[in-house]
Order: C-alpha cells, then sequence, then structure tokens
C-alpha cells in the first residue's frame, strides 16, 4: 500500500461510524495499540550526517529497513540515534521518498551504488517516479550491456581450454580465436593473405595487357597468363576448401556453422571453380559459368573474419535494417511518383528520351540522388519544373534516415573500441592487484622471519614490534595455525631454491604431478602468456601442499631436464613447503595461476631435512623464472 | 504564485508549528488551478474539538503531506478508499462519505472540516456520531432518510466488499438488509426515518452503542 494511505487510516476507521447502525452483528474488538501514538522526532545519523525525521514519516513504509523494527538493530543506545555507516549523500533521497512518497533518482550518481543503496535500505527501485524512471532505465540497461559484454568477452576469448580438449575443441579454439596459440596466427595470416592474393588476381586478369608478338588486339592478361591464372585460382580456392573443411569438422554444431553467415560466404567464393570442374565444355552452359565466375569476388566479405571494422558495418546494417527499409519504401515511394509525372508531362515532346515509366524511373533516381548524368533531360517547360521539384526532394527524402544510420554504426562502433580497451585494460589492473596482494602476504613471512611465532615470547623480542593492525595479528595467527595444523610451513621461492640446491637427491614424485608438470612447462615459458592460463594440477598428490587463505596468486610448476621429472608446485607465498629430496638441477618456471582451493597429502614419508626450518628467507621480489626448491616434511 | 506566498501575514507560532489565518487564494490573474488553504490558528481548532495540541499537530502533518494544497478533494477520497479496500468498487460508498464530510458542499473539504468530523466520529458524544450517520445516510439532506437512500447507501457498501464472498452476494441481499433496517427504525411505519426516531431506535440497541466505543483511540 502506498505511503500516504497509512496518514489516513484514522479516517477510514472513523468513518468506519458510518456502518454501525446497518451492522447485524457484534463488531469485532479494535487491535491494542501499545506503544504511544505520540509522534517523536528520531535522529538518524548516516556517516556523520544527522538527520531527523518524524517517526510517523519513517513508519509509513512498514516494509522498508527504516520503517520497521530492523532499524533498532542500529539504535546506538549512547547517543540516542540510528546510525548507519552508508552514504549520507545517499541517504538524502531515500529519506525524502518517505517524506514525499516518490523516490528520485539522481543522475550524477553510478547506478549500481543507487542500487545497493535501496537494497539495503529495503526500497525496491520499480517506485522510481515516472520523473527519473526513463533515465533510471536507460542507464540501468546500458550498465548491463556494458557488463554483459565484457564477462561475455572474457569469457570467449581469452577462457583457458581444459588440458584434457579434444582435437576438436583445440581446432575450433584456435580458428575462433588466432590469438591464443602460434600455429593459429600463422593460419590466420596466411588465409588473410591468400584472400587478398585471389582477390587482386580476379582484378588483374582482367586488365589489358600488351597483346602477343604477332597480334594487334589488346589481350586481357587473364587470357596472356592463363595458365599462372588459373594456378593461382587453384591454389587458392584449394586453400579456401581446405579451410572451409576444417572448420566443419572443428564445429561444435555443425548444422549452425553451416547456417551462419561466414560459412556460406565461404561456400559461395569456392564453388564457382568446382562447378567450372565439373561443367563440361558447353557453349551454351558456359554463358552461365561464366556469370557465376562474378561470385569470385564474394571472397572480398572472407575480410570480414579478420577485419572488426567490416563486422561493426555488418551489424550496423542489421541494427538499421528498419531505417534502411523505411529509407527503401519512401525512395520507391517518391520514385514511382516522380517518373509517373516527368512521363506525362515530356510525353508531348518530340524525340523524347522519357518513352516510359519505367525509363523515367531512371531519371528520376539519377535526379533524385542528385548525380545528374545528363542521359535523360527534360525538355519541356512542365518537366523542367517538376524535375527540380524532384531533385530537391530528393535531397531530403534521402537525409532523413541516414542520421539514425550513423547514429547507429557510432553506437555499436563505440563499444567494440571500449570492449577492446576495457580488456586491454583487465590485464594490467590484474597484474596490479595481484602485485598488492602479494605485498599483503608476503608480511606473513617477514612475520616469521623476525621471529614472532615464538611461542608465548612474542612480546619480548624488540623484532617483533612492527606496525601491525588487529586483523593482521589475527591473520598472522591464523596462518600459523595452519602450519601447525599440517606441520608444513610457508616458505618463499629463494629459500625454497637453496634449500632444493644443497639437496641433491633425487626423488620420484607422483605421476600424475609429472605429468601435469609436464603439460604446463610445455605450453609456454613466456610469463605473460603462462599468467592468463588456469592450471588445475587435478591429482597434486605430490610433495606440494598448496595453503591458500586467500586465493593463490602464482604456481611455479618446475621441470628437470634430466627425464626425472619432479612437478613441485607452490605458491609464492602461501604455499606449504615441504622437505623434499629432489634433482634440482635446471628449473624452467611456467607461471600459472591456480584458483582451486588447496589439497595434498604427502605420500612419501621422508625424512626432515635439519637445515630446513631455520632457513627462511624472504624474498619480496618475485621473480618467476628462478630455481625453486620445494620442502616437504613428513606429517 | 509569488503573490499568494508573500502576502500571508504569520500568525501566532507554536513549537515547531507555523498557521496562518485561513485565506482561499485562488488566483485569478493566472488561472491557477491550484488552492492553498491554512487552517486556522492551532488553539482555535484545539478549543473547537476534542482533540489535543499533540494529535492535531500529527494530523495535519499527514494531511499536509498527503494534500500539500490544504484541501482533500472527491478523487482523493475514491483513491484513498480504494486503496483501503481493493477487492471491491469502494468509490459509490466514498463520494457519499465525501458528502458528508463536506458539510457546506462547496466541493473539497478543508482541513477544519476534516478534523471537526473526525473529532465528532472518534471523540463525540452518542447523539453527535448518530447525527453524524444520519447525515450520512440522507442523501438529499431532506432530514428524511427514505428507502431509496437506504438502498443506495447499502448497495455502496456492499459493493465495497467486491464479488467474492462467503456466502455469495445475491442481488437482493442489500434489499433484505434495508428492510431489516427500516423494520427496525422506522418506528410510525410511515416509510421514512427522521432524526429522531434513528437516534432512539440505535440507543435501544445494545451492540451498536457498544461498537460506537470502539474507535475513540484511534488517533
Amino acid at each position: 500500500m502506498a505511503a500516504g494511505v497509512a496518514t489516513w487510516m484514522p479516517f477510514a476507521r472513523a468513518a468506519a461510524v458510518g456502518w454501525l447502525p446497518l451492522a447485524q452483528k457484534t463488531m469485532p474488538k479494535p487491535p491494542v495499540d501499545k506503544k504511544s501514538r505520540s509522534d517523536e522526532i528520531l535522529f538518524v545519523n548516516v556517516s556523520g550526517l544527522r538527520f531527523q525525521t518524524w517517526k510517523n514519516t519513517l513508519d509509513r513504509y512498514p516494509d522498508t529497513l527504516l520503517g520497521s523494527s530492523e532499524k533498532e538493530f542500529f539504535y546506538n543506545e549512547e547517543t540516542q540515534e540510528y546510525f548507519f555507516d552508508r552514504d549520507p549523500e545517499m541517504f538524502r533521497h531515500i529519506l525524502n521518498f518517505f517524506r514525499t512518497g516518490k523516490l528520485h533518482y539522481p543522475r550524477h550518481e553510478c547506478i549500481q551504488a543507487f542500487e545497493e543503496e535501496l537494497a539495503f535500505y529495503g526500497i525496491i527501485p520499480e517506485i522510481i517516479g515516472d520523473c527519473c524512471m526513463e533515465e533510471y532505465r536507460d542507464r540501468k540497461k546500458e550498465n548491463q550491456e556494458r557488463l554483459a559484454e565484457d564477462t561475455e568477452a572474457e569469457n570467449a576469448g581469452d577462457a583457458p581450454l581444459p588440458p584434457d580438449a579434444t582435437l576438436r575443441e583445440r581446432l575450433w579454439r584456435a580458428f575462433e580465436n588466432p590469438h591464443t596459440s602460434t600455429m593459429a596466427l600463422v593460419f590466420y595470416y596466411v588465409t588473410g593473405f591468400f584472400i587478398a592474393v585471389s582477390v587482386i588476381a580476379n582484378v588483374v586478369e582482367t586488365v589489358p595487357c600488351r597483346p602477343i608478338k604477332g597480334s594487334i588486339k589488346d589481350l586481357p592478361c587473364g587470357e596472356k597468363f592463363s595458365v599462372a591464372f588459373s594456378c593461382l585460382d587453384t591454389a587458392c580456392v584449394l586453400i579456401f576448401s581446405f579451410e572451409y573443411l576444417m572448420r566443419l569438422y572443428a564445429a561444435p554444431s555443425r548444422c549452425d556453422f553451416a547456417r551462419s553467415v561466414m560459412s556460406v560466404i565461404d561456400v559461395v567464393a569456392i564453388l564457382p571453380f568446382y562447378i567450372g570442374l565439373v561443367m563440361p565444355e558447353n557453349e551454351e552452359v558456359s554463358g552461365a559459368f561464366v556469370t557465376l565466375r562474378v561470385f569470385r569476388v564474394f571472397r572480398i566479405f572472407k575480410f570480414s573474419r579478420h577485419s572488426q571494422g567490416l563486422r561493426i558495418l555488418g551489424c550496423t546494417l542489421q541494427a538499421c535494417a528498419s531505417e534502411l527499409g523505411f529509407l527503401l519504401f519512401s525512395l520507391t515511394m517518391a520514385v514511382i511518383i516522380f517518373a509517373t509525372v516527368m512521363f506525362y508531362a515530356e510525353k508531348g515532346t518530340k524525340g523524347t528520351t522519357f518513352s516510359s515509366i519505367p525509363a523515367s524511373f531512371w531519371y528520376t533516381i539519377v535526379t533524385m540522388t542528385t548525380l545528374g548524368y545528363g542521359d535523360m533531360v527534360p525538355d519541356s517547360i512542365a518537366g523542367k519544373i517538376f524535375g527540380s521539384i524532384c531533385s530537391l526532394s530528393g535531397v531530403l527524402v534521402i537525409a532523413l534516415p541516414v542520421p539514425v544510420i550513423v547514429s547507429n554504426f557510432a553506437r555499436i562502433y563505440h563499444q567494440n573500441q571500449r570492449a577492446d580497451k576495457m580488456r586491454a585494460q583487465q590485464k594490467v589492473r590484474q597484474a596490479r592487484i595481484r602485485m598488492a596482494k602479494k605485498g599483503a602476504t608476503n608480511a606473513f613471512l617477514q612475520h616469521k622471519e623476525d621471529g614472532g611465532l615464538q611461542d608465548g615470547d612474542g612480546d619480548s623480542t624488540p623484532l617483533c614490534v612492527k606496525n601491525r593492525s588487529a586483523f593482521e595479528h589475527q591473520h598472522h595467527h591464523l596462518l600459523h595455525c595452519l602450519e601447525k595444523t599440517t606441520n608444513h610451513e610457508f616458505t618463499d621461492e629463494v629459500t625454497y631454491s637453496e634449500v632444493c640446491v644443497t639437496d641433491s637427491l633425487g626423488f620420484r614424485t607422483s605421476r600424475s604431478t609429472s605429468l601435469s608438470s609436464q603439460q604446463g612447462a610445455t605450453t609456454t615459458c613466456c610469463s605473460r602468456r603462462a599468467k592468463r592460463r588456469a592450471f588445475r594440477l587435478a591429482n597434486s598428490t605430490v610433495s606440494v601442499s598448496r595453503g591458500s587463505v586467500q586465493e593463490l596468486d602464482t604456481l611455479h610448476v618446475t621441470k628437470t631436464p634430466a627425464g626425472t621429472q619432479y612437478p613441485q608446485s607452490r605458491s609464492s607465498l602461501n604455499a606449504r613447503t615441504e622437505n623434499l629430496k629432489l634433482n634440482c638441477d635446471d628449473y624452467t618456471a611456467a607461471i600459472i595461476s591456480i584458483p582451486t582451493p588447496p589439497a595434498n597429502t604427502p605420500d612419501e614419508s621422508l625424512p626432515n631435512s635439519p637445515a630446513i626450518p631455520g632457513i627462511l628467507r624472504n624474498s619480496r621480489s618475485s621473480t618467476f623464472n628462478t630455481q625453486e626448491t620445494v620442502k616437504i616434511s613428513s606429517l | 504564485m509569488g503573490a499568494v506566498v508573500g502576502t500571508l501575514t504569520m500568525g501566532e507560532r507554536t513549537k515547531g508549528e507555523r498557521r496562518r489565518p485561513s485565506r482561499d487564494k485562488i488566483d485569478d490573474d493566472f488561472e491557477l488551478s491550484i488552492v492553498c488553504h491554512r487552517p486556522e490558528g492551532l488553539d482555535k481548532l484545539e478549543a473547537q474539538t476534542n482533540f489535543s495540541k499533540q494529535e492535531l499537530q500529527v494530523l495535519y502533518r499527514g494531511f499536509k503531506n498527503e494534500c500539500p494544497s490544504g484541501v482533500v478533494n472527491e478523487d482523493t477520497f475514491k483513491q484513498i478508499y480504494a486503496q483501503f479496500f481493493p477487492h471491491g468498487d469502494a468509490s459509490t460508498y466514498a463520494h457519499y462519505l465525501f458528502n458528508a464530510f463536506d458539510s457546506a458542499h462547496s466541493g473539497s473539504i478543508k482541513f477544519e472540516g476534516f478534523i471537526m468530523a473526525l473529532s465528532t466520529l472518534l471523540r463525540g458524544s452518542v447523539r453527535e456520531k448518530l447525527t453524524w450517520t444520519f447525515n450520512l445516510y440522507d442523501i438529499n439532506r431532506d432530514g428524511y432518510i427514505n428507502k431509496e437512500e437506504m438502498t443506495d447507501i447499502v448497495s455502496a457498501i456492499y459493493d465495497m466488499m467486491g464479488k467474492y464472498t462467503y456466502p455469495a452476494l445475491k442481488t437482493d441481499t442489500p434489499k433484505q438488509h434495508v428492510d431489516a433496517f427500516f423494520q427496525k427504525m422506522d418506528k410510525n411505519r410511515d416509510g421514512v426515518v427522521t432524526l429522531d426516531e434513528f437516534i432512539l431506535s440505535c440507543q435501544e440497541d445494545e451492540n451498536i452503542l457498544r461498537s460506537l466505543q470502539l474507535f475513540k483511540n484511534v488517533i
């Protein structure tokens, strides 16, 4: 029920007196109103900004936070006010809603922030007043589109393949996202090159070349070098056919793929060649065949896979289909009208070019689009008058739908630009966030090094006295508990590598992790590339336990070249390290990020290396391509 | 519009309240449809009604919030009632109610009129309440309630119930109700009910007397 209704309740109840004499039954007892009805002023403190309002004002909407007893949770006894730790600027609007019954959307605020505030105070956004509803809806839609784009782009493009993807899936990915692998990129450029070559060949073969010796007539190059051109054509068609067949094989849904626009273009591009092969050398049929060669020019549309601009253009035309339709329709109408008028106006003239109405169509179109070839010109005065009216109106009719198309194009183009920019920036942003996180988590190792983990003795060590918040204390305590639980300790790369170098005993670890490390190492050595992969070590029964209180940022997978694979995966900071006597000669590290929670049991019992516990060197620099060691200790 | 605000003088101020002398300002020059009305002083209203100052303040604040112009018109009445009784059609009853409130038949109800009626209904004596009710039933204000008027009122009340009732409403339910009413109220069987008959009959009925006290603490 709307707000104001609460105000009228006493009136409605009083008016019920009018029913009493008519009542045939006894009236029910009225509800007992326990709390005092006298109105009071409530103080609401929102992040320091103090608002005051009547209690009745808030009671108007009993299904919101402020109108219900939920606000008692925020009541501060000492200051006798309701304290909310929220945005005071937004609260103004919320309170105005209670006062006036209308919710307005402040145009300068972020739409998501506004929605969050509404959700907090228990107000549904649907009651935004009509004055602001349109603006709200537009911005909300824009926001949603933008978010949808980003997640879609993220998922589609850079989502890493699971390691067990079939050949087909891999192939499809290579086709759809050429930048994912070198092979795909090579293929992409090769096809692009051949498309260009094919189109240029089509064009050049019609250019007149110098005639063969002895002949006078100019030959088109296509006939002079017919062998060369046909070889080129054959090669191109072979490549295109191969590409098409590969795409068809790799497509997850062949029917959908066969129906898609790009595949139709592909087919149309290569079909004339095959039809030419099949067709006999027949005079009458070869005429039709020549026409088919025209379709070779459709190869140029294959470029739309390579060019985003073309795709945008296609999108725009699709989006503006209705405007284009309108343009076409209005043009047709105008053409017919003016053609008729011109025909009848010029009918009297001797030897006129306006022989029929359809013939006049040509004149009308040429005039309306202000081309004015001059092959058809009116002679009579009436014809000239109507001709001038025709050209004036042509400008108008064409100018009307064009801005709509242009604005659509601009919108789609900008959307695309924004999506690309966002994707590029996303990586940088995430890298920076990772660095910041790493700094925080290194603090624990630093803390340990400073001897902060001396049981019961923490205060006495002066080294321990650092500026650490209560939160950090608790966090460190937590990590410490974890260490104690698993009987493993956190360490970092440098320490790890040192320890590994000192232990020169080879040791085999489980095969599964060796496999996975192999995969991880072979993917790439380039850290930039590798960061983008999420590497799931499915059975990491290895030596390494990865404890993670937070998200694991990096994982190092190392591999020895000496044939024995010792996959050691370790997070740069939160990993539990174990003592493992390994052969760690040479390591190539690929950096991967692991979102999975840790799970691990060391399956071999190994003697504790005595040297290990003492070595807990901390390194703040994250050098990823260094040698690393994994310490494993038995449980 | 500025003239409306500018020429008002301040009445006596009470703590936190503003009361200005009542004035009807319809600005004919600009043909504004906004009528701005301000009620009389708080003290005066307190004297005239059975409400305390606090209660009047609460009532006025609510009233002013809903009707910033200071008057209620019939459409608002109908809307309010439609919200309270969403099942059926409350517009007819609201119309009669409006007429009962709007004793001067001006087409709009000012705060004073509203308050007076509320005071009567909630805090008035039995006789006052019954008189008010009689005026509600007596649609044409001729001093008599005849069967047609009563049928209209009763039909309006039944309309508020809506279609889905238990037991289901029959077409002659209002009529039966009216007959029962007249049976009770019309002492001299002349087909109309006068004020005295009405008051007398109601005072004889224990139920009615008791239920008249029900709404005393509504404010």
